[in-house]
């Protein structure tokens, strides 16, 4: 028999542990108070969750989910007090903590891992849910994509009726979730020039979620996302609410495009650049209008947004620069490549390849990424991290000759060999897995140039 | 000299990477100036025994591994056909699957396979997932080791007196029990391990390369060596993974 502990007590020993986590360094201490009260009492997140005033919203998606809720953050926290697991805490003991951390805030903004979705929904009883896409993602860990999308569509079955629900359209599986839902807002691209000439290799959903028969694609934008129809049975992309036309794309620097909403239409300037930042943009729009939120209120807070962290991040160190992009899976990685080759492709380039929990153990996903762009402008690559040696085999056997390869398996020792190959004044490519990505930023931050995330995620 | 490659459902069946396979057998034969193919064989395409040299057959999901068993179905005496004359055959996770009798799903519905391996694979409850050492002896008294990632429900069981690929040293393999990992039937070799495989087991690559080049031309020619390094030291890496991390230890 375990004796109840009161809510304030549970809450006051969790947060207590927090501080000696971040003392002892083991870690930002982001979710050690969450572990702690979901191990004490799983059902206090409900009751922290309802303690929010004006409710919480949730935002999941294989891609784009950190970035899609810091633009959200940036379009609501004029209004509402937030609580928002900004430094990417999204299991449940992340959520946990960042409520209760929230001491004074008004509404919820979680951004929730695609396999702990179900359970969150279950539990915060969100006031409105955004969804944004489902890639093929460290299958070890997720298991295969179609068990991820069933799991999703029984988790909207059951929410509550009030719940306002904005879904990507231009994903077969996810669009096919407005069906459960009337009112939903369905977002997507419509701009056939920028689509790509073809589907990409890590295309995951190319065939009918109703039929099997392979999509016609009138466009592809990113990975499978597009206009796709079935000729076989007919099934296509959903209306859309809320889309994105006239896109340019302005290399390193920006993305503009046209915003048409229910509400009226603007033009947008997003400050970080690549076309999966649209998508993200169109999510962050449709969840906050589903809040309420007025058009211009959404502009200036998509404007304003600058980058997540490790996401599209530069960081001054000393007279050199690192451009941060993190890579976890075919279609995102796909994306920053692209998006680094458009730039302009660098001569050097420092890739991180780790194989904890978090990075996926399997790393065969590596050889799904087209890192092939690469390739003819690359005079060095280090290779690093704890599986350098496979990144550098990708690379050999992609056509990069292996004497232009260093394999470097510890972070320190390549992110110097980096610099030192970089001029000063230039910039150095970074694109490291999640881990190797947290683990590079410590070790800049202890050098004196970046805080440590779970400062200047606050 | 030339090889050509059957490469079997490519838009159906590449969920663990397999392209980095291809790539691997393209590269190595490239660099001894040999010329390989890759022909796709995919669904309603005409398959005709005798054209190729090497069948790859690669890892998907359940839902696209059903899309493409019945197609399979249908080229089932050519590739029975074409394995008889000494084609050899790489067949990885889901396509493994394939190529054995049948597969039962966990709802107990049936997928027909095509029996170029003698065995029925039955998917379990729980998936059998972790890095993987494996100890093969493909050449009477030559014993090498395989290392890759498995990620299966299945459980294949080999008939009595079928030959397996390699001995588990670290990891599931075919069943998580018989100690077994899988198939061999003279040059056709099937297998749960992705990684992708050849990468960092280079050794395989070569012996499927010399089995294809004895397919086209009788008799299989010595390949000169290749400065492997860095896939010496992915293969050392990931055997070690295995050791400490796989999914069942002996």
């Amino acid at each position: 028999m375990s004796v109840p502990i009161p809510l304030v007590a549970e809450i006051a020993f969790a947060r207590a542990a927090g501080r000696l986590s971040r003392l002892a360094r083991t870690g930002g201490g982001t979710t050690v108070p969450g572990k702690l009260l979901w191990k004490l009492d799983p059902g206090a997140i409900d009751r922290l969750a309802a303690r929010l005033p004006l409710g919480s919203a949730v935002i999941s998606a294989t891609n784009g989910k950190t970035t899609t809720a810091a633009m959200a953050a940036e379009i609501l926290r004029e209004r509402f007090r937030l609580a928002h697991n900004s430094s990417g805490a999204n299991l449940v003991s992340g959520i946990a903590s960042t409520l209760i951390d929230a001491r004074a805030a008004e509404l919820g903004l979680f951004e929730v891992d695609e396999a702990a979705l179900p359970e969150v929904l279950s539990r915060v009883k969100p006031k409105a849910v955004c969804l944004g896409n489902l890639f093929r993602d460290q299958l070890d860990r997720y298991g295969e994509l179609e068990h991820v999308a069933e799991r999703w569509r029984s988790a909207v079955r059951a929410l509550p009726g009030d719940a306002a629900l904005a879904v990507n359209g231009d994903d077969p599986q996810v669009g096919a979730l407005a069906q459960e839902r009337p009112n939903t807002l369905v977002f997507g691209v419509d701009d056939p020039s920028a689509a790509r000439p073809s589907l990409q290799h890590a295309a995951d959903s190319k065939y009918c979620v109703r039929c099997g028969a392979p999509y016609d694609y009138h466009a592809a934008y990113v990975g499978h996302l597009g206009d796709y129809r079935c000729p076989a049975c007919g099934h296509s992309r959903p209306p859309l609410n809320v889309v994105a036309r006239e896109i340019e794309l302005n290399g390193l620097e920006s993305v503009s495009f046209r915003l048409v909403t229910p509400s009226g239409t603007s033009v947008v300037r997003l400050h970080v650049p690549g076309l999966y930042n649209v998508y993200n943009a169109l999510a962050a729009a449709s969840l906050t209008l589903n809040l309420g939120a007025q058009l211009d209120e959404i502009v200036a807070g998509i404007e304003s947004f600058n980058a997540a962290f490790g996401r599209f991040e530069r960081i001054r160190v000393g007279d050199r620069g690192l451009l941060m992009l993190l890579i976890k899976n075919p279609a995102g990685a796909n994306e920053a490549v692209r998006t680094i080759v458009e730039g302009g492709a660098p001569a050097v380039a420092v890739i991180a390849l780790n194989d904890a929990i978090a990075d996926g153990r399997d790393v065969s996903w590596i050889w799904d990424v087209d890192f092939e762009p690469l390739i003819p402008g690359l005079t060095r690559l280090v290779a690093t991290g704890d599986r350098a040696a496979e990144l550098a085999l990708r690379f050999k056997y992609g056509g990069l000759d292996a004497r232009a390869i260093d394999v470097l398996p510890s972070l320190e020792a390549a992110l110097d060999r980096g610099l030192e190959l970089t001029p000063p004044r230039g910039e150095l490519v970074v694109l490291p897995t999640y881990t190797a990505m947290l683990a590079l930023r410590r070790i800049v931050g202890d050098r004196g140039f970046v805080r440590p995330y779970w400062e200047s995620a606050a | 000299m030339k090889i050509v490659v059957g490469h079997l459902y490519p838009d159906y069946l590449n969920i663990y990477a397999d392209r980095g396979n291809i790539a691997v057998l393209s590269r190595r034969a490239a660099w001894r100036g040999h010329e390989l193919e890759v022909h796709s064989v995919s669904v309603g395409d005409p398959f005709r025994p005798g054209e190729h040299d090497l069948l790859y057959v690669g890892g998907g999901q359940d839902r696209e591994q059903a899309l493409v068993a019945q197609d399979l179905v249908a080229k089932a005496a050519g590739v029975q056909e074409s394995v008889a004359a000494g084609a050899a055959v790489l067949a990885v996770c889901g396509g493994y699957q394939l190529l054995g009798r049948s597969y039962r799903d966990l709802h107990g519905s049936d997928l027909p396979g095509i029996g170029v391996f003698p065995f029925d694979t039955v998917a379990g409850e729980t998936r059998m997932i972790g890095d993987v050492l494996l100890e093969c002896e493909l050449e009477p008294g030559l014993r090498r080791t395989l290392t890759g990632f498995e990620n299966h429900a299945g459980r294949t069981r080999l008939d009595p007196g079928a030959q397996p690929l390699g001995r588990v040293v670290a990891g599931f393999g075919n069943d998580g029990e018989s100690g077994w990992e899988g198939c061999r039937v003279g040059r056709a070799l099937g297998t749960y391990l992705h990684g992708p495989l050849l990468p960092r087991n280079p050794w395989l690559a070569d012996w499927l390369l010399a089995q294809a080049l004895a397919h086209r031309h009788g008799e299989a020619p010595e390949l000169e060596p290749l400065a492997d390094e860095l896939e010496t030291e992915a293969h050392a890496v990931s055997a070690k993974r295995a050791e400490t991390r796989g999914g069942r230890r002996r």
